[in-house]
């Protein structure tokens, strides 16, 4: 394992510790060390917006802790759950009175602990509501998409809902907002090659030199098939087939794209991939309001790449669009 | 023989129980990297190791042992083990407060509220291929040896060779529930992680209460 890392069983500890010292003009610790805040929440009279999730997914979740996005993060393990006291100590770090957004993805572990921390949350009557995230098209069928896992998309429904509050829309305005977003939101990733979670020192999962898994998660869940590695033209033909017609997005639609890497891919590879994906697009008449290119949800050093569309309305772009300041965008 | 011990001793059974999730850390690794990610042991490790240094040197009885067990899991851990176990070992812990003495009675009272309460944090049936599929048939088994006024050891022996028939019934299913689920048919031929871990539970507890009933 070529890492960059001390005791293996830390590495959350001890990345949090670096993270508020570089970053110390937005982002500041809290009484619970698994819980960062934005340096100004709680911001009187905005609905505070919280998330968490498992760590290993920079510049997700802490790395969008900033002006109009998330005012609260509760931190887990690598690739596990945060606990019910620190989604619950997030809640209260973001709550300025006028409600509080837990906006977060579909995973087992989460969804137990923030049902746990909202009702800690109300006991204490602190108005609280959630949306959960569910834009990972391979995860279920359509039929089932209760049952699709949160991925990139999740940063869509955060920057959207995060505006929204920051607009003094009201609790339930923010979590119409963000539920909106997430429902208007599709999602699908490519993986190349597998990720190593530092404490247990070896992939928990294989993808052969030369193949791809499509669909995969993550966390390096399994995908809808293993195949041939491709070119990048014929990645993003197969991605784009796989999403556009789950929503589906029509022509004349506008969309908000955001291709991610997973971590290893080279951010170059990125751009080669954008570029179809784009042209992929504009031929089906499908108009690209705006987009991102970066590391913005990874797995730690897994190779591969994510795309997700958000089909956009006036106000959906109108939040997006607002100005932002965090880690892991800034506009 | 006794059929019983006092819960002034209980605070052992916790100890060891520490130990045993110890010595299995890379075991239970090693079993949820085959279907799940490869960290159930770690952070099993990682709750348990705090708890023995919260335990040592202390004089608690069975249910603060019981307690402090499970609010660590609950605060410190996170993913889905620690709600689950976190809830398993308070449940245990309050029918632990209301008693002086543990028979086979009340091991059955705490099994059957351990599952209760993982029932109610999560809509897990049996058959998903959790860890409720090695609870049930022990918790099935401490109701029947209560009703046959079995000693304590036969007991505890019919949990264990129970909880071990169920743990090992996960390797053939399909999983139903959790990151596993997400594997579909590919889930089956392995144990599941949850299910190990109770069952390597359940027979330390029943083990170390064995002892103390001697």
């Amino acid at each position: 394992m070529q890492r960059i890392i001390n005791d293996p069983d830390y590495v959350v500890e001890d990345y949090l510790k670096g993270f508020i010292k570089a970053h110390k003009d937005i982002v500041s610790a809290t009484d619970n060390p698994r819980v960062l805040k934005y340096v100004e929440a709680p911001v009187p009279g905005k609905v505070g917006i919280v998330t968490g999730g498992g760590s290993g997914h920079k510049p997700a979740f802490t790395g969008y802790i900033g002006k109009n996005l998330i005012d609260s993060v509760a931190v887990g393990e690598v690739f596990s759950s945060p606990t019910a006291k620190a989604f619950y100590d997030a809640i209260k770090a973001a709550d300025s009175g006028k409600g509080v957004a837990v906006l977060y993805g579909n995973y087992a572990g989460d969804n137990m602990n923030v049902a746990m921390a909202m009702e800690d949350a109300e006991d204490d009557g602190i108005l609280v509501k959630k949306v959960v995230a569910n834009d990972d098209v391979p995860s279920a069928p359509k039929d089932s998409r209760e049952k699709r896992r949160g991925v990139a998309g999740e940063i869509m429904m955060w920057k959207a809902a995060g505006a929204k509050a920051s607009m003094g829309g009201s609790l339930d305005e923010v979590i119409s907002v963000a539920q909106k977003t997430i429902d208007n939101t599709r999602s699908v990733g490519i993986g190349l090659a597998p990720c190593t979670i530092p404490a247990v020192g070896k992939p928990n999962f294989l993808i052969e030199a030369g193949k791809m898994e499509f669909g995969i998660g993550h966390h390096g869940e399994p995908g809808i098939s293993v195949e041939d590695l491709s070119t990048a033209r014929e990645m993003a033909e197969k991605a784009v087939d796989c999403i556009l017609p789950d929503l589906p997005f029509m022509p004349n639609d506008e969309v908000v794209v955001l291709v991610s890497g997973l971590g290893a891919t080279p951010v170059m590879e990125l751009y080669i991939f954008y570029n179809e994906v784009e042209r992929l697009l504009t031929e089906k008449g499908i108009r690209i309001h705006r987009q991102y290119v970066g590391n913005y949800f990874t797995s730690l050093e897994m190779m591969g790449v994510t795309i997700t569309l958000t089909k956009v309305d006036a106000e959906l772009k109108e939040c997006i669009d607002m100005d932002a300041y965090s880690v892991g965008l800034k506009q | 023989m006794k059929n019983s011990f006092p819960t002034s001793k209980g605070l052992k059974v916790v100890q060891d129980l520490t130990v045993v999730i110890k010595e299995n850390r890379e075991y239970l690794s090693e079993i949820d990297g085959a279907i799940g990610d490869g960290d159930h042991g770690i952070n099993m490790d990682k709750g348990f190791s705090l708890v023995a240094k919260r335990l040592a040197g202390q004089d608690m009885d069975f249910s603060d042992a019981l307690r402090t067990l499970g609010t660590t899991l609950l605060e410190d851990i996170g993913g889905s083990m620690g709600p689950l176990y976190g809830m398993f070992f308070k449940q245990m812990s309050r029918v632990a407060k209301k008693v002086e003495v543990v028979d086979i009675s009340v091991v059955y009272e705490m099994c059957n509220s351990a599952m209760e309460g993982v029932m109610r944090l999560s809509d897990v049936k049996i058959g998903d291929k959790t860890m409720i599929d090695t609870l049930y048939p022990a918790v099935q088994a401490l109701s029947e040896a209560v009703k046959a006024e079995k000693s304590f050891n036969e007991g505890i022996d019919a949990m264990i060779d129970s909880a071990y028939a169920g743990w090992q019934s996960t390797k053939e299913m399909v999983a139903k529930i959790g990151r596993a689920s997400r594997l579909g048919e590919r889930s089956r031929g392995v144990l599941d992680a949850g299910a190990t871990s109770c069952y390597l539970i359940l027979k330390s507890m029943g083990e170390s209460m064995k002892e103390l009933a001697q």
